[in-house]
């Protein structure tokens, strides 16, 4: 550090992405006594990633964190650099010229394929879509989905499924005073779904919702939730799963499975089934999803690494729309190392890690979900860039004998190229007129879902 | 419905949690943490962080950590907010053992 005399000196690092994890980066770096410069670029105009684009719109508390996030974009160090493509509008090596470390916080929003025939029949869409499409993100703006089907099929045992699974599954008035697009709340209207299939190649006691997110799901008005008894009863290896301490959201998960699989059946207007031990082996349909078959599988391994083997017993659902969420990758920087197989960036304790040589590449960081993949919730983000930023502190003394521009160098080389990038003073502007737009039809906002009219607002 | 901290926090005050907190909802006095109801997202990410498993949602809380519920909003409002991990108490390595984590 001994090249950083005065005060005027700081450590400028670029922060790639603006969702919960860059902005926990962020706070982790302003908070450290070290004189930082944080530059937080993000592709869209709009900041705050999967808070204001994954968190389903039922869900408000959950956004509140966005209060935190604005608390820290008021800090005199901090700044906003909206709608620039890393990769395209400027490269890695260019920021490299610029900053002392760039962390790298733009997620995995690619869903993994289920690698079956018929999987791009249309009808079959991935969970991704259906997320970014109901909460107005700007790539999926103009996606549509066939709503008058009666039967949906959901692969997938984890939070993003649920997410799904309840948005098709209530009712659009319980919808309508949230911030969910308003292309979505109208096509949602005319929904016609009677019959939610939510399967998982493993057993309940394997499912990975949270035990919150599948409780909701058993609590919608008007919806049965329902799973078989059968599929429910637990083999000895799952037994020492859910005995052991750390593992108790298992057996809650567990125990709602089974009150589902002991309710009597309701009047109600829509129903979800909870499968187990199943996996997609095909989608049939000439023009469009027609059906989809499923083999039955076992489990086999001990506890904590079972894993489902097929049995070879197939048998076909009638469905008219599938949504795959069996996980998701993140998409590959130029400059960038990555993992193709696990789709995220290789790492150790956040330093980005050139797997060629197996060394850290220097000044080169990540965070979020682009470094341990996609688990956990928006707090765990938290303490995943603690863990990245500890690693950085640790490594400025190597990182900053040179000084860098920071940046006024890179508001330099965007305005040259013509990239009208957006502040955070024009993201308040946006926010303002979304807030007021909702307000007509007693939404917390109406969001503009496309890039041109964000811009057209700020011009 | 809002998250508490209980007794097993007691002696440990390991603050795991605090790192995992999305919104700095954690409050501290020598002994233990608390959760502020009113800035607590019911998000759940402290559960699982918790070495001693200390932390509940009050849906699924046993029935006796109920007097819990009261203490936390009261305490939380009292006390100054925590945002980082801190040393844990030099009593939490024997607590932890005795709860059997």
């Amino acid at each position: 550090m001994s090249q950083l005399s005065g005060e005027q000196e700081h450590v400028h690092i670029a922060i790639v992405g603006s969702g919960p994890s860059g902005f926990y980066a962020a706070e982790a770096l302003l908070r450290s006594d070290q004189n930082v410069a944080v530059t937080m670029i993000e592709r869209l105009p709009t900041p705050f990633g999967l808070v204001r684009s994954g968190v389903a719109p039922d869900h408000p508390k959950l956004k509140q964190s966005i209060l935190v996030y604005d608390r820290i974009t008021r800090d005199e160090n901090f700044n906003f650099l909206g709608n620039v493509t890393v990769g395209r509008d400027v490269s890695v090596s260019e920021l490299q010229t610029m900053h002392h470390a760039i962390i790298f916080a733009n997620g995995a929003q690619n869903d993994r394929h289920m690698g079956i025939q018929g999987e791009n029949l249309p009808g079959s869409h991935t969970a991704t879509e259906f997320v970014g499409w109901y909460n107005g993100h700007p790539d999926f703006r103009d996606r549509t989905f066939d709503l008058e089907q009666e039967v949906a099929v959901i692969v997938g045992h984890g939070n993003v499924a649920a997410d799904v699974c309840r948005i098709l599954a209530k009712s659009v008035d319980e919808l309508r005073h949230t911030d969910i697009a308003e292309h979505a709340l109208e096509a949602l209207a005319q929904s016609r779904i009677k019959k939610i299939h939510v399967i998982g190649r493993r057993g309940p006691v394997q499912a990975k919702f949270t035990p919150k997110e599948l409780r909701e799901l058993g609590e919608i008005p008007g919806v049965r939730a329902c799973a078989d008894q059968q599929e429910c009863n637990t083999a000895e290896q799952c037994d020492i799963e859910l005995a052991a301490p750390t593992n108790t959201a298992a057996g809650k998960n567990l125990t709602l499975f089974l009150s589902y699989a002991g309710a009597a059946p309701t009047g109600a207007v829509r129903s979800i089934l909870f499968q187990f031990y199943v996996s997609p082996v095909e989608l049939h349909g000439t023009d469009y999803v027609e059906a989809i078959t499923l083999s039955r599988n076992e489990l086999t391994g001990s506890a904590f690494s079972q894993s489902a083997i097929s049995s070879g017993v197939t048998e076909t659902v009638p469905c008219g729309l599938v949504f795959r969420s069996i996980g998701y990758r993140g998409e590959p920087i130029d400059g960038l190392p990555f993992d193709v197989k696990r789709g995220v960036v290789p790492h150790d304790g956040g330093r980005v890690v050139d797997d060629k040589v197996g060394q850290p590449v220097p000044g080169l960081y990540v965070t979020g979900w682009i470094k341990r993949g996609p688990s956990g919730i928006i707090g765990t983000n938290r303490a995943d860039s603690i863990e990245t930023v500890e690693s950085i502190i640790a490594d400025l003394g190597g990182l900053t004998n040179t000084p860098k521009p920071g940046l006024a160098a890179l508001r330099a080389l965007l305005a040259e190229r013509g990239i009208r990038t957006v502040s955070i003073e024009d993201w308040h502007t946006i926010d303002a007129k979304e807030i007021e737009r909702g307000q007509k039809s007693g939404k917390p906002r109406e969001k503009f879902t496309r890039v041109d009219e964000m811009l057209e607002l700020l011009s | 419905m809002p998250h508490i901290v209980t007794d097993n926090c007691q002696l440990c005050r390991y603050t795991d949690c605090v790192s995992h907190c999305p919104v700095e909802c954690f409050h501290s006095d020598d002994e233990r943490l608390y959760i502020d109801p009113d800035v607590c997202v019911d998000c759940g990410a402290c559960i699982p962080a918790c070495p001693v498993q200390a932390i509940y949602d009050v849906v699924d809380m046993p029935d006796d950590k109920e007097p819990w519920i009261a203490i936390n909003r009261e305490r939380a409002k009292a006390l100054p907010v925590v945002t980082e991990k801190q040393m844990p108490l030099p009593t939490a390595d024997e607590r932890r053992a005795k709860l059997g984590f």
